[in-house]
């Protein structure tokens, strides 16, 4: 027998799907602009960016500021691919990317089914041997991409050259991020040991670092078509509203599986309290690093998706102020619920990006960044909780099991108060 | 009778290799090493170039320090990360620039008492200039921390972090307004001219326009003196407001334990005003010695030498005035010579490495004593 489908589940996808097909007809029809359509594509880029973030902060509780960096590691790496695909008609990027990823992926998932068996293996050991496998898989990874390089490009060469590009695109947006999932890993691994303000420098620390290798990405790390601080161009501009919003959908359902899980709820658990969480049995590093890859998981994809909406990247897109933006989003929106930040998201970008740099004049336009801080003051001071606080969609809202604390009558006749399960626990006890 | 034989499990070689952590020594050793050999032959290769990249790195590093030790203060005792610090920073500078070239304010001892030696009125002017530069950097450190900061006190603390980006952001880009500052970088004009000494087997000589450096010499020029001197000074003062005061001892005691405080009569939030401001005052002196040294004030100058004062402060053990202070050296230190021996991009990016494996290695930073966590 078929499994009954909640109502909840038909209305998500059911309004997910006409926003998917409805807004993409109508920017095909041309009845939304280009403008505007720039605009959405990029409150959906910023929603699965502060998404990711939000796991790593709102629930499990890991103040982190290097969302940005992995947001252009993932940029950078698409837009890398699709660029030699388009411009040098060479999947070089492609394979060689490939290749890397797959083999120090299954080195570090090997590496972890090996190393989670010795008890007692400080991080840095870890990171120690971690980094030595990945270099030198990486090395061997580059040569394989190398090698076949050739018989990947004439096997994408018997695709119509639409359809080739189309597969391309894709490939890059996946291999994005997980480029970033794996540097994150790797990154994470020694960081995360640090406690929680630490850890906010030390990313804020990685956000610049990429944003000074990017910088210098055609001397220092000998990427020509990057051309560093000048700004990377001649980028495909394929990122259409239907592949941004499908990865979004794809975001928002994977994390509220992943949340509704008992992955999630040990996720959870760490944010409020760690102490409690190890009594409980739970791995607390290692759900740690989990809400941290995937973090940067969306975050990498995020970028990828971006790239190919303008055609165009620069360093200072990452500059580590806008760094800020996806930690304020989630602030803005509340912290640990999936609706607040896509709403917030969504509603940054547009009134930010769209809709105050047409109601303001000519050369007013600095003015948005004094006047939203002030906003941000007032928001902070008034409703510190977020501007919707705690209210889910339905399909996100967590089903918990009830508690059944029977309603037993006392002997004076009050009834003992039935004990509530807060779905998302509160901010507070993310400190 | 015999004691039952206890089994001693046999460590193996692995084991002991996992549990002393050796992995990962090795790999940090490693990295001391190669830092070590990197610092030597450098040092090989040009002892006087060196020598003088490490008085630059002296120079950048004392201004660090004072920067840091606001941060070091703020966190101590309120645990927020204050964001805003460099840009009140960024403000010290402008209103130095403003004194200066619109105001000539350094020239007035000049007006008042003609008769002074050139010296000493140029002294006191820059003086002035500097305490002008503190004292509104702890007035406009002071109004943030009563509009932004104090009603947050009791909200969750990302809450009071939203808020220092807030402003902070408010502060830079107010500054970028047309007619605020502008968003354009300034040339700073230096409030005395630039004197440089060189130090050579001949001894010490005066450089001027008839007198080139000798070959093989170091310079010392007098804003790295003034700057030194001045942080030094600063510091020493601080710490004899901290360690013999009643202010400082109130500071300290709100820094342990802010409802005991409370209990023994401290007024905990006006102390904390009063740190707000003593750390901004400290930052609004750096300002004005960072333009003084490098000639340029820009709105957004703030932002990294504050990150970097931070990763100072936290570098040094959060909360201690000396730990500040050797932080902030440490940075400028490292972010000199590798911009001079690495490469010069990677600056920005060489104290938050050095700030990771540090706190790997200790987890509270150098001078830092191990905190409990408290609720």
């Amino acid at each position: 027998m078929f499994k009954k489908i909640s109502r909840d589940k038909v209305l998500f996808f059911g309004v997910s799907f006409l926003l998917l097909i409805g807004i993409q007809l109508l920017i095909s029809a041309g009845i939304i602009n280009n403008f505007w359509s720039t605009i959405i594509r990029l409150g959906a880029v910023y929603a699965m960016v502060s998404l990711g973030l939000n796991l790593i902060y709102g629930f499990n509780g890991q103040f982190s500021l290097g969302q940005f960096g992995f947001y252009a590691i993932g940029a950078y790496t698409a837009a890398d691919i699709t660029y030699r695909w388009v411009n040098e008609d060479s999947s070089l990027g492609l394979t060689v990317v490939l290749a890397v990823i797959l083999l120090t992926g299954l080195a570090i998932l090997g590496l972890r089914r090996v190393l989670s068996r010795i008890r007692g293996l400080d991080a840095l050991s870890a990171f120690a041997v971690y980094l030595t496998a990945v270099l030198i898989l990486g090395y061997v990874g580059l040569i394989v991409g190398k090698t076949i390089e050739p018989a990947v490009n004439s096997l994408l060469g018997v695709l119509p050259e639409a359809l080739a590009l189309q597969v391309v695109f894709i490939m890059a947006v996946l291999l994005a991020a997980l480029v970033a999932a794996e540097i994150s890993f790797l990154f994470g691994l020694p960081v995360l040991t640090l406690g929680s303000d630490y850890f906010g420098i030390a990313t804020l620390g990685f956000t610049i670092i990429v944003k000074v290798l990017l910088d210098n990405s055609d001397t220092m790390l000998g990427f020509v078509e990057m051309k560093g601080a000048r700004g990377m161009i001649g980028i495909p501009k394929i990122t259409t509203w239907f592949w941004v919003f499908l990865f979004l959908i794809i975001t928002v359902v994977v994390l509220r599986n992943l949340l509704h899980s008992s992955y999630g709820r040990a996720i959870v658990s760490v944010r409020e309290d760690e102490i409690a969480a190890k009594t409980m049995g739970i791995d607390v590093a290692n759900y740690k690093i989990l809400s941290f890859v995937i973090g940067s998981l969306f975050a990498g994809l995020a970028g990828g998706l971006y790239a190919h909406i303008n055609g165009f990247l620069h360093p200072n897109t990452f500059n580590f102020i806008k760094s800020f933006d996806p930690m304020i989003i989630i602030v803005l929106g509340g912290l640990g619920t999936l609706t607040g930040t896509l709403v917030t998201s969504f509603v940054w970008v547009l009134l930010l990006e769209g809709a105050l740099r047409l109601v303001l004049p000519d050369g007013f336009e600095t003015w948005r960044y004094v006047i939203y801080p002030l906003i941000l003051l007032l928001v902070m001071l008034l409703r510190p909780k977020g501007l919707i606080g705690e209210y889910e969609f339905p399909f996100l809202r967590k089903v918990l099991p009830p508690l059944y604390i029977k309603k037993k009558a006392s002997p004076d006749g009050n009834q003992l108060p039935t004990s509530s399960v807060d779905n998302a626990g509160t901010p507070e006890a993310a400190q | 009778m015999t004691a039952p034989a206890i089994a001693i499990p046999k460590t193996t070689f692995f084991e002991r290799v996992i549990r002393g952590r050796w992995i990962g020594k090795t790999f940090l050793i490693l990295i001391a090493l190669a830092a070590i050999w990197k610092i030597f032959i450098s040092f090989q290769a040009g002892p006087v170039v060196f020598f003088q990249q490490v008085i630059n790195g002296m120079q950048l590093g004392f201004v660090y320090a004072l920067i840091a030790l606001g941060y070091t203060m703020v966190y101590g005792i309120v645990r927020l990360i204050n964001f805003a610090h460099g840009d009140v920073f960024m403000v010290g500078a402008f209103t130095s620039y403003y004194a200066i070239a619109r105001f000539s304010l350094n020239t007035w001892p000049e007006f008042v008492a003609p008769g002074l030696p050139d010296w000493l009125s140029i002294l006191i002017g820059v003086v002035t200039v500097i305490l002008l530069s503190m004292v509104v950097c702890a007035f406009l450190a002071f109004i943030i921390e009563r509009v932004a900061y104090k009603p947050l006190r009791t909200a969750p603390r990302i809450s009071a972090l939203i808020t220092a980006i807030g402003v902070s952001f408010f502060l830079e880009y107010f500054g970028a307004l047309p007619f605020v500052y502008t968003s354009n970088f300034v040339t700073y004009k230096r409030p005395f001219p630039v004197q440089n000494w060189a130090i050579s087997a001949e001894g010490i000589t005066r450089i001027s326009a008839e007198t080139p450096a000798p070959p093989q010499s170091l310079l010392i020029s007098n804003i790295a003196v003034i700057i030194i001197l001045a942080s030094i000074f600063l510091v020493l003062l601080l710490n004899f407001i901290v360690r013999r005061t009643r202010i400082g001892k109130a500071m300290r005691a709100s820094a342990y334990d802010k409802p005991t405080s409370r209990l023994m009569g401290i007024n905990v939030d006006g102390i904390i005003s009063v740190t707000f401001a003593i750390g901004a005052a400290l930052a609004g002196a750096a300002g004005v010695l960072y333009a003084i040294a490098y000639q340029q004030v820009y709105v957004f100058m703030g932002i990294i030498p504050g990150l970097k004062a931070f990763v100072a402060a936290v570098l040094g053990g959060i909360g201690s005035i000396p730990g500040a202070f050797v932080g902030g050296l440490i940075i400028g230190q490292a972010e000199v010579l590798s911009a001079a021996y690495i490469s010069t991009p990677m600056r920005d990016a060489v104290a938050f490495t050095i700030l990771v494996l540090v706190l790997l290695v200790r987890p509270t930073g150098i001078f830092g004593e191990p905190t409990s966590e408290k609720a």
